[in-house]
């Protein structure tokens, strides 16, 4: 009796997930395809070998690139620093660079404008320089990296905290450098854990949407990446063209996600 | 250096002198200009526009929504980690991935999707206008996106204190008799409320700021589906940069409360979850 109440419930539970899962998260993704292929094969392949379609591409490949090299510098320094050391202040440092994930992307873009915009005091300084930053790329890859940016350190500075400092201690007793201990002792500890952090950090890059729209100014073919792209094309009623576009990130996302689930096995293994 | 013990590792200096570097260009120096740029606003300056009635409006659609859906999140969080830990099945690891989607996904993506879906011509828009209920275009629309934002918060914190939980608690109490719903309340509901709060939490904080997926399924008219972060940005649009900063104000001091909030579980779930290792 109290088996088979408890099998009840199992398939009830089992079957709510499912029908959650196929409406949130499985015909989202369906949709995309289905609207993107409306109008034929040759449609969609008008719409993702656009001129407009590729420059936004190759601007979300730019921006992801700058995003993922500079918070793996930084990722890989500061977990270093955090979980090899001590020092007064550690809490306030790793607040500090948890800190863009807790605001909105909004006010991310937000703050870029009040420093590089027109109002701001730097304004007439970096007009003479000729360097442009709101409205324009670099305040795009700016806002990418913020957005982002713990998305690696997060992953590291746990795994280089559990893993102690015992081994570096006795590497660096034996008379091995800061870059030997680095690359023969340590990283092979955080092999999965930075791998990870490089796929979370590429996901994110590439979606971004709130922060970056806040500082693109929207200039088709010079300040517009993919997400952006989208916006444009589905408020001016292209559906086709905007899904079409959608699905190619839509395709990154999957293997994104296939990606992260290889390595979090992989991670697991070695362990 | 330190009194106690010398460091032996080497590269403190130049490791520490990188990371506060970038994070001072990207983080400090950012956040500074914020800080000084709302010193130079008044008060009455920031109150005048904070209690404007559309941006007010504004605050109690954002709230609203935002809670509704992590509610509803908070409820679904903990069925789909139960299943994902006690139960087998087929499919299971595909699951599993694909909580993660809404992370992968581009918000601007999902947001077109849901749109498109819950439209008066969408595939399931379809089935309500039938009824006479609109979802895309409302507040429930926003809930909908809101709960494909939210819902890997939950999920993602409840499930490692599940896997944590001992199992002979709950055998115990199936054997001096408990009913499975008195077991779930009394036993394992108290162990992974603190986990449910984080999750609740982050999942709120991320909803309150969300842009990308609503913005499209909105429809975003004043007073009615109009949410904060879109406040923002149309201020932004029409270069009235100390609106936009009185109102980021709000929301970031509301976003900070709420991180202190979970920080406070937090340091309470951490002992659960290293205690049962």
């Amino acid at each position: 009796m109290h088996k088979n109440q408890s099998k009840t419930v199992k398939y009830i539970l089992i079957g709510i997930c499912a029908v959650f899962a196929f409406l949130f998260l499985l015909l989202p993704l369906y949709i995309v395809f289905a609207e993107a292929l409306r109008d034929g094969i040759e449609k969609y392949r008008d719409a993702v070998t656009d001129e407009y379609t590729i420059k936004a591409v190759l601007l979300t490949v730019e921006a992801t690139a700058c995003a993922v090299v500079i918070n793996t510098i930084f990722g890989i320094f500061a977990a270093w620093a955090v979980g090899k050391f001590n020092f007064k202040g550690k809490k306030v440092f790793t607040t500090l660079i948890d800190l863009p994930v807790t605001i909105s992307p909004i006010i991310a873009g937000l703050i870029f404008v009040l420093i590089f915009g027109r109002q701001s005091v730097l304004y007439p300084f970096l007009q003479n320089m000729g360097i442009k930053v709101v409205f324009a790329v670099p305040g795009i890859i700016l806002a990418t990296v913020f957005v982002t940016f713990p998305f690696i350190s997060r992953e590291l500075i746990p795994v280089l905290e559990a893993q102690g400092t015992d081994e570096e201690e006795a590497a660096a007793l034996m008379g091995a450098g800061g870059f030997t201990i680095f690359t023969k002792v340590t990283f092979p500890h955080i092999k999965w854990a930075f791998l990870y952090g490089l796929v979370l950090c590429t996901a994110r890059a590439m979606g971004e949407f709130g922060a970056v729209s806040v500082l693109s100014g929207h200039l088709r073919g010079k300040t517009n990446t993919l997400p952006l792209h989208i916006e444009i094309l589905f408020n001016e009623f292209q559906y086709v063209p905007a899904f079409a576009v959608s699905s190619i990130l839509v395709i990154m996302a999957v293997i994104i996600l296939i990606a992260r689930s290889v390595i979090e096995y992989k991670g697991k293994k070695e362990c | 250096m330190n009194k106690r013990s010398k460091r032996v590792i080497p590269g403190f200096g130049l490791s520490m002198g990188i990371s506060l570097t970038i994070l001072s260009f990207i983080v400090i120096i950012p956040l500074a200009s914020l800080v000084v740029y709302t010193a130079n606003l008044s008060l009455g300056e920031i109150i005048e526009v904070i209690t404007k009635p559309r941006v007010l409006s504004s605050f109690k659609v954002s709230f609203f929504t935002a809670f509704t859906a992590s509610a509803v999140n908070a409820v679904m969080g903990v069925i789909l980690a139960w299943v994902l830990v006690r139960y087998d099945f087929p499919f299971k690891r595909l699951l599993d991935g694909m909580i993660e989607l809404p992370f992968a996904l581009p918000t601007a993506v999902a947001g077109i999707a849901l749109t498109a879906l819950t439209a008066d011509k969408g595939l399931i828009g379809e089935i309500f206008a039938q009824y006479g209920i609109k979802i895309a275009y409302t507040k429930t629309g926003i809930i909908i996106a809101l709960i494909f934002v939210g819902i890997p918060f939950v999920v993602r914190s409840v499930q490692p204190v599940l896997e944590k939980l001992d199992y002979s608690y709950e055998e115990a109490a199936g054997v001096l008799g408990a009913s499975r719903f008195t077991v779930f309340r009394k036993v394992i509901f108290p162990e992974i409320k603190p986990a449910l709060m984080t999750g609740f939490g982050l999942a709120m904080g991320r909803c309150i700021g969300e842009y990308g997926s609503v913005v499209f399924i909105a429809g975003n008219m004043p007073y009615k589906t109009e949410i904060t972060p879109l406040i923002i940005m149309s201020e932004l649009q029409e270069y009235d940069y100390a609106s936009a900063t009185a109102i980021a104000l709000v929301m970031l001091i509301f976003a900070f409360l709420l991180l202190f909030f979970i920080n406070l579980i937090q340091a309470r779930n951490t002992k659960i979850i290293k205690g049962g290792r």
